[in-house]
């Protein structure tokens, strides 16, 4: 097959529940050719498809040093996501990928790193988080930081609790409107960035909220980050994954294969103009 | 330049022996396709004879008005154009590009490609040829390659038809795609009374010609054809300024002109339809009714349509006025960042066909008109 469309089918090995809403599953390619031949960076994504139903793009969150297993985290957000969810070891879909450019690794390395997410939690900063704590050593300190708006909208309470346990490694959280159980900050997340202490030589990456990011963005400046070494990973609707459909347009770019995720001056022109 | 055909001798084809050269092309194997008539206007479907052809026929055009008229007379390119273009023939409005087959524990893939036959394009305009060749650097030109559309599209023949009357709605001349031939294509065809003049653009053009043992044009057809073309491209009403046109779009994001054109727009996509450079499509899935297959079928989409930007939670482009921003800047200005060409060609139709008139060049010199100030 020579079709770009071509898609290979893959085996439910794990599956888990994360969260209302939101599994994550271990695949394996059927083919062990397809499974040998097959890598990716942190950031990058896949068209996963559900027989009969269709296919969405879902960024990948295990590590690239074992390629043979990937796992995807998935939200329900419409009617192709509905179905995965209910997905079953066991069962087989179909995969495609990967597709998109990842998360600047390569730069990083050395330097500290700033993440920033918001909202329901973000399968791409997931992904690099982990990447980052299998290879402590070659980064610097990694601050963690996360606004949503209720207690309620935080869905890996665990995890971040878990995060904070290894070494080098902050976590911020804040939620905009708490309730009794919350003792974490209060308000917006670009209130966090009073309690953190970093050099003007970090790396930041965000996904999240478009708004959350602006403001981000502009508290990471005033900390004297330069906006090249400021990395978003963006949305948009993508049904090719490799710049034809045309669905994922931003200005000249092409989420698909010009991001998903992008350095800031890239998409700094479109930022934030209303429709666009 | 074929058109211009400076280096090679160019030939006269009478009209009565037009049926020998679309015989000849459907002998060496092609699938002749040129300008028809369906449904009251002119598409590019398959013709057999010369009658398939619009013969005596001219079209009017303005913006939101076609019309096909009995002109009378042995014309056979008397209509510059109507809705379809060869885009239809290579990108198909709706193709399904792979299969799923349900298995024990699974299901198998296979790709769906039906056979293929070279295609000899007959009778097309330059600028439908100019429209292929950025349709080639969309689809095959990148590093992932539609082989549907590849497929499709080689072996292709081009036999343009230089343009010797231009449409109130052509502004080719303004794009650089018009109206005469393009270098490249293996034939181009002048109308004259009577006959066609043809120049010769590649060795495969020549072998047709000295097949069909065509005679040397007389140097007074020669020039006769050129001076019509000539004539044709000074004629155009319409034109669009290319001067910085990137850098006014990408500037003018906020025009209020953009919100002047929505109030008439009516957002239906027609001229993403007509468009020949138009290409984002929709990918679907088609489950079989007794769920034992399912294709993903890949069918024209329109960034008018209010689910073009749409995901799950947020819609990026809900208003009309972010839809026909993003088609024409599109158009005309970050399609030259990612395919190294505009996205238009001057052919028009978008004006003919739009049902409320809205013109291209007329919104662009808008916005133009109205660039970092504030509208009188």
């Amino acid at each position: 097959m020579t079709t770009p469309f071509a898609l290979h089918a893959a085996r439910i090995v794990e599956r888990r529940l994360e969260a209302e809403d939101i599994h994550s599953f271990v695949t394996r390619f059927v083919d062990p050719e397809v499974r040998r031949k097959f890598t990716f960076a942190p950031g990058q994504f896949n068209m996963l498809y559900a027989y009969g139903v269709g296919e969405v793009p879902i960024s990948i969150v295990s590590d690239p040093a074992d390629p043979t297993r990937l796992e995807h985290t998935i939200r329900i957000a419409g009617r192709v996501t509905a179905v995965m969810t209910g997905w079953q070891v066991g069962d087989v879909i179909g995969i495609r990928g990967p597709y998109g450019k990842g998360w600047p690794l390569d730069s990083a390395r050395g330097r500290e790193v700033v993440i920033v997410t918001g909202g329901l939690g973000c399968a791409p900063v997931v992904g690099v988080i982990n990447y980052i704590f299998r290879r402590r050593e070659e980064f610097g300190t990694l601050h963690i930081l996360h606004g949503v708006k209720t207690p309620n909208d935080l869905l890996y309470r665990e995890r971040f609790d878990a995060w904070r346990l290894h070494p080098r490694t902050r976590v911020y959280l804040t939620a905009d409107q708490p309730d009794k159980s919350w003792h974490y900050r209060v308000g917006v997340v670009t209130n966090l960035f009073d309690e953190l202490v970093v050099s003007p030589t970090a790396v930041a990456m965000m996904c999240g909220p478009e708004a959350m990011m602006r403001a981000a963005i502009r508290s990471l400046r005033r900390k004297g980050i330069a906006e090249e070494a400021i990395f978003l990973s963006l949305e948009r609707n993508m049904q090719c994954a490799f710049g034809l459909c045309g669905h994922c347009q931003l200005g000249p770019l092409f989420f698909c294969k010009d991001g998903p995720v992008f350095a800031y001056p890239q998409v700094k022109r479109w930022f934030g103009v209303s429709g666009i | 330049m074929a058109g211009t055909g400076e280096s090679r001798a160019a030939f006269l084809l009478p009209k009565d022996r037009v049926n020998d050269l679309i015989d000849l092309l459907w002998a060496r194997g092609f699938r002749v396709v040129g300008p028809v008539v369906r449904n009251g206007a002119v598409v590019i479907d398959e013709v057999r004879a010369v009658q398939d052809l619009p013969v005596g026929r001219r079209d009017d055009q303005e913006a939101g008005v076609y019309r096909l008229q009995e002109a009378g007379g042995d014309l056979l390119f008397g209509v510059v154009n109507g809705p379809g273009s060869l885009k239809g023939i290579f990108y198909l409005p709706r193709e399904p590009l792979i299969e799923m087959r349900r298995e024990r524990g699974g299901f198998a893939v296979r790709e769906v490609a039906e056979e293929t036959q070279p295609v000899a394009a007959l009778g097309v305009r330059p600028c439908d040829l100019a429209a292929l060749e950025i349709q080639d650097r969309v689809f095959i030109g990148g590093r992932f390659r539609d082989t549907h559309y590849e497929r499709r599209r080689q072996g292709l023949l081009s036999i343009v038809v230089n343009c010797t009357r231009a449409a109130p709605t052509c502004f080719c001349s303004s794009m650089g795609t018009g109206p005469a031939a393009p270098a490249g294509c293996d034939l181009a065809l002048t109308e004259l009374d009577g006959r066609l003049l043809v120049d010769v653009g590649s060795a495969a053009g020549e072998e047709l010609v000295g097949t069909l043992a065509l005679e040397v044009a007389p140097p007074a057809d020669v020039a006769a054809a050129r001076s019509e073309v000539d004539a044709c491209a000074t004629s155009m009403a319409r034109a669009v300024d290319r001067s910085d046109l990137p850098g006014l779009l990408f500037d003018e994001v906020e025009s209020p002109q953009w919100d002047d054109v929505a109030r008439r727009c009516l957002s239906c996509g027609n001229c993403t339809m007509v468009c020949p450079t138009c290409f984002c499509h929709a990918v679907v899935e088609v489950p079989a009714l007794d769920n034992a297959s399912s294709q993903r079928v890949r069918q024209w989409d329109s960034c008018f349509s209010y689910e073009f930007a749409h995901i799950a939670g947020k819609n990026f482009r809900p208003r009309i006025r972010d839809r026909y921003r993003q088609w024409l800047t599109h158009k005309l200005a970050s399609w030259i960042d990612q395919f190294g060409t505009s996205g238009c060609v001057g052919c028009g139709r978008c004006i003919s066909w739009c049902p409320v008139g809205i013109d291209l060049t007329a919104e662009v010199a808008a916005i133009r008109a109205r660039r970092g100030g504030t509208p009188s």
